[in-house]
């Protein structure tokens, strides 16, 4: 691992004047620690934000939107039982991610600002436009089964990995980032990039920029009835996505009034499916409705790789998470959350 | 460049002197305090054979940087018996057959007194399992694991019923 110097800063301020070109922000460790063992990643400074105030809590405000602060962790936020209840495709997400231990340490903020799992970014010794831009993409023609279907450039066909991304997509969430230049917000569509001839500029976050906070609107929690996260992968637990999806609706007299569907590892970012939440919008739920908005999801696939079965199976993964958020939230964390797998729970209502 | 920080381990206070800030927990705790019963499987995260409790919660200690655990409560598996007196985990898997090299044990033992801790599986055999997840067993031990879990589980809180009665 290259050496480093390791900042505490006990402030926001003075963490954003520690930051300099080949510094990184330092939240649980748990992909950036892996990266600089592996040698993906070199920074020269660490920046623990361990010690800043204010970055830990969870707050509900008067209007009802959810402020998670950058360093909660994915357990605390997923076991919390306010936010459980009224963001339950977020907690069920979350539990679906890692491990336990992992989870206990991952913050929100290093979850959003994870790397790829390609096996060609985390290997050093091969050619990768996003680890050095210009270098080649060595998964092109090589091995591995986690790239995109949707979204991908010449440049690289690497998938976002993040599980807890995929409903904050959904749910429209918006981060808070504050840096040099002072605070902004970011609405989440526009976070994450698609590789295009940059595959480097992986989010919209400037150097020096650092997370403060994500936000749920309050009309998020509309959804909480009828919300569900399905992820298929090559075990039934402790392994990341092959395809997830997380499908919300709102049903009022038997008519979805609102539809909301994303799908994870398909594509550099997580998977917007708005033509296909038009599409369910003003009709009754059932199978041959949600077989179409699937298909509708991933009209623009095309494999990047030798992965044209991930096309077909995320269609069924987009269908089926729809049917089960069709039939309610259950009225209890799945025993194995987002699993297929998962035995039928009774639903809340 | 040298930090010092001070944190507890097992209950002793340590106060150190970090020459090199890329050392983890896990290196840490083997190398320089003594304490080799955490082990280090994969050293990315992956095998959970590294668990210990930071502040009472499991973690992998070899994603750890120890320089960022100034003011931390660190338990490790030397630290759970109290004396000759097993920790009702440890002991369910010696009744329950939850091994057989013993390398993942450690991280095994660890990893189920967090569980246990965090409260969210209860004694469903399912939920144990999931939540057990993040430890992988090359003997596949398993069965026995998921039945020691349950079993401490279920101990622990008789004995804390008893307590409190
Ligand atoms: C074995 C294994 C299995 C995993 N399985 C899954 C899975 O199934 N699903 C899943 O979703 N994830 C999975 N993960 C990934 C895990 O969720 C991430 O590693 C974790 O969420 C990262 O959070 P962290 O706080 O540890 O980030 P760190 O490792 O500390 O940082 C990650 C990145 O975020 C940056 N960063 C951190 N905080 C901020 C901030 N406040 N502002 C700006 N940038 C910041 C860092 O500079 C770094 O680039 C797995 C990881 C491992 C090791
Ligand atoms: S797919 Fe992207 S991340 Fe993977 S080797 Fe190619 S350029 Fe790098
Ligand atoms: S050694 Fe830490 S998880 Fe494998
Ligand atoms: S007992 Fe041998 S690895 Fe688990």
């Amino acid at each position: 691992m290259k050496m480093f110097d390791f900042i505490r800063p006990a402030s926001i301020d003075e963490a954003i004047a520690a930051w300099r070109p080949g510094a990184a922000w330092l939240g649980g460790g748990t992909n950036l620690v892996d990266l600089m063992k592996t040698g993906a990643a070199q920074p020269d400074r660490l920046i623990d934000l361990g010690r800043l105030p204010g970055l830990d809590r969870i707050e509900t405000g008067a209007e009802g939107a959810t402020r998670i602060g950058a360093r909660v962790g994915n357990a605390d936020l997923a076991r919390d039982a306010d936010f459980a209840r009224r963001f339950p495709m977020v907690a069920e997400a979350l539990l679906s991610g890692a491990s336990g231990q992992l989870r206990n340490a991952a913050t929100v903020a290093g979850n959003l600002m994870q790397r790829t799992r390609c096996p060609y970014f985390q290997n050093p010794e091969t050619a990768c436009n996003k680890r050095r831009p210009g270098t080649g993409c060595d998964a092109r023609g090589g091995v591995g089964d986690n790239y995109a279907v949707l979204g991908w450039s010449d440049d690289c066909i690497a998938t976002h990995p993040s599980d807890f991304c995929v409903p904050l997509a959904a749910l429209d969430a918006v981060v808070e980032v504050i840096g040099p230049n002072g605070a902004r917000e970011i609405a989440f569509a526009d976070f994450h990039h698609l590789p295009g001839t940059t595959p480097d500029r992986e989010t919209a976050l400037e150097p020096g920029e650092l997370i403060l906070a994500l936000r749920l609107p309050a009309a998020a929690a509309e959804f909480a009835g009828h919300a569900r996260y399905l992820k298929l992968r090559d075990r039934t637990s402790f392994a990341f996505a092959t395809v997830s999806a997380a499908a919300a609706l709102k049903i009022e007299g038997g008519i979805i009034t609102g539809a909301r569907l994303a799908l994870g590892a398909v594509a550099a970012k997580p998977w917007r499916a708005a033509e296909a939440e038009a599409l369910l919008t003003g009709h009754a739920p059932d199978a041959a409705l949600f077989d179409r908005a699937a298909e509708a999801a991933l009209s623009d696939a095309v494999p990047a790789h030798d992965n044209a079965w991930k096309i077909p199976i995320a269609r069924r993964v987009a269908a089926r998470a729809l049917a089960l958020a069709a039939r309610g939230t259950p009225a209890r964390m799945p025993a194995l959350p987002a699993s297929v797998f998962a035995a039928e729970e009774p639903a809340h209502v | 460049m040298s930090l010092s920080i001070s944190f507890t381990v097992n209950g002793t206070r340590r106060d150190l002197t970090i020459d090199d800030p890329r050392v983890t927990l896990l290196d840490l705790l083997r190398e320089r305090l003594g304490l080799p019963g955490t082990k280090k499987g994969c050293d990315r995260g992956q095998c959970g054979a590294c668990t210990v409790l930071v502040n009472g919660r499991r973690i992998n200690s070899c994603l750890t940087l120890a320089a960022t655990l100034d003011g931390a409560r660190i338990t490790t598996i030397e630290g759970l018996a109290q004396g000759d007196a097993l920790h009702p985990v440890q002991t369910a898997f010696i009744e329950n057959d939850g091994f057989q090299c013993g390398y993942c044990t450690p991280g095994q033992i660890m990893s189920a007194v967090g569980l246990i801790a965090e409260a969210s599986a209860g004694e469903d055999l399912e939920r144990i399992r999931e939540g057990m997840s993040g430890n992988l067993c090359r003997c596949a031990a398993y069965h026995g694991i998921t039945r020691a879990v349950q079993q401490a589980t279920r101990r622990m809180a008789e004995a804390e019923q008893e307590g409190t009665a």
